[in-house]
């Protein structure tokens, strides 16, 4: 057992040796399975769990690539087709002025996306000590990372709703093309993957208990 | 909150601490009361922030938010107008735009995001906190139900619809006369209440809530 004298340091439920919901809080004694409080399963922090971080996050870039190349909305215009992919349809945004809306969808579209690949990226890489980052910091960036992930579907409520609203009963018409499926699966991916990271290893990598926990 | 002292707990004093969900910090459990934040010292999350009268608001505020989802369910949200023709989008419209060809799940998808999840979670927070409100035991499987609500939490993406639709409007404006219809106004009140009923939640205070009016 370590000493938890220092005032500074902070001792954590299971380098105590006990097992602490991550859902409600409550405290059991070490190796419960399941939190008595709320049904929570309970798991002590472990490296490992990155592994299926890294699954969703490379799931979500692979679909991110046919979210890109095929076309997200497809719109015809007095019997002529054009697709538009979702850079296309920023550019077009900006050729027309709506530069306002433009920055809402290319960030939305693609800064938040790829922000979120490498943060979530740079974030594990730090937890298996391939990158330095100091805790806090990497706090702060889980907590944007969380945060900031749902926003990404913008683009796929847009197109539904552009293609709803414009039917046939124009001279427009404005169809969804295949890349908003694999848009959404690719933000619905690396929210698995965001959620699918356990915040305890944050802190454990700068305090003793991590050592520990690898043993149980 | 102060960190532990004693690396070593008796199972018995288990019940006075309390490990933060977000970061396992080992923390002496304190009663929290009404407007007080308890926060973790280590990494500031907020582990308990029960309000005044909370649960009979939030039982109010997602009664309120059932209703105004029904209401922006049936009603049209936008209307175009074009060359004399009107065409008027509900939810159910824009659902249904992904229901063809290779986005055919696509369709179910958005259906569960700004639909049905958001629909459960009001029901099961009415299922779970109505008895609290009312100074009732906890109804049959309210411990899972509440499990499961929030579990779902990050999957309601209502106002990342109606930004959505923000987005949408401006696309459209130019193509045709677009104004909004009543659904728009309920879909951005029910935004509103969601934002004051998640303000009003505290997680581990409906947690120790149920546990302490369990019928044991």
């Amino acid at each position: 057992m370590e000493d938890a004298g220092h005032a500074t340091q902070i001792l954590t439920a299971h380098a105590a040796g006990l097992a602490g919901c991550t859902s409600c809080g409550k405290v059991h004694p070490g190796g419960a399975a399941r939190c008595l409080r709320c049904g929570t399963p309970l798991s002590p922090p472990d490296g490992r769990s990155l592994q299926k971080v890294w699954a969703w996050l490379i799931a979500g870039l692979i679909v991110y690539i046919p979210a890109n190349v095929f076309p997200m909305l497809q719109t015809t215009n007095l019997g002529r087709t054009t697709d538009n992919t979702i850079v296309g349809g920023v550019v077009d945004l900006a050729e027309h002025g709506d530069y306002g809306v433009a920055v809402i969808v290319f960030v939305a579209s693609v800064v938040i996306p790829l922000g979120k690949f490498a943060a979530i990226a740079y974030l594990a890489l730090s937890i298996s000590r391939t990158v330095r980052l100091n805790a806090d910091r990497r706090h702060v960036l889980f907590v944007i990372v969380e945060f900031i992930g749902r926003w990404s579907m913008i683009d796929v409520f847009v197109v539904a709703i552009l293609s709803s609203l414009v039917t046939l009963d124009f001279t427009a018409t404005v169809k969804p093309g295949i890349a908003a499926v694999s848009f959404a699966l690719s933000v619905a991916f690396t929210m698995v993957s965001a959620l699918s990271f356990d915040p305890r290893l944050i802190w454990d990598v700068e305090y003793p208990p991590r050592a520990k926990g690898s043993e149980t | 909150m102060t960190g532990a002292a004693h690396p070593i707990i008796a199972d018995s004093e288990l019940d006075s601490y309390i490990a933060c969900p977000s970061c396992d910090a080992l923390l002496r459990d304190r009663d929290v009361g009404a407007g007080d934040i308890a926060s973790c010292p280590r990494c500031h999350s907020v582990i308990e922030a029960p309000r005044p009268l909370a649960m009979t608001r939030i039982i109010m505020l997602a009664f309120a938010a059932l209703i105004l989802l029904f209401g922006a369910l049936f009603f049209p949200f936008l209307e175009l107008e074009a060359a004399g023709m009107v065409r008027r989008a509900t939810l159910f419209d824009t659902v249904a735009v992904y229901s063809s060809g290779l986005n055919a799940p696509l369709s179910y998808g958005m259906a569960a995001l700004i639909i049905v999840i958001p629909l459960v979670r009001f029901a099961s927070l009415l299922y779970v906190l109505g008895p609290m409100a009312l100074g009732w035991y906890p109804l049959r499987f309210a411990a899972p139900v509440f499990r499961y609500a929030e579990t779902l939490r990050p999957w309601a993406m209502v106002e990342v619809f109606l930004v959505g639709v923000a987005v949408a409007l401006v696309k459209v404006a130019g193509l045709a006369h677009v104004s909004l219809g009543p659904a728009f106004w309920a879909f951005s009140a029910l935004v509103v209440v969601t934002v004051f009923k998640d303000n009003f939640m505290s997680r581990v205070t409906v947690w120790k809530t149920l546990d302490t009016r369990r019928r044991s």
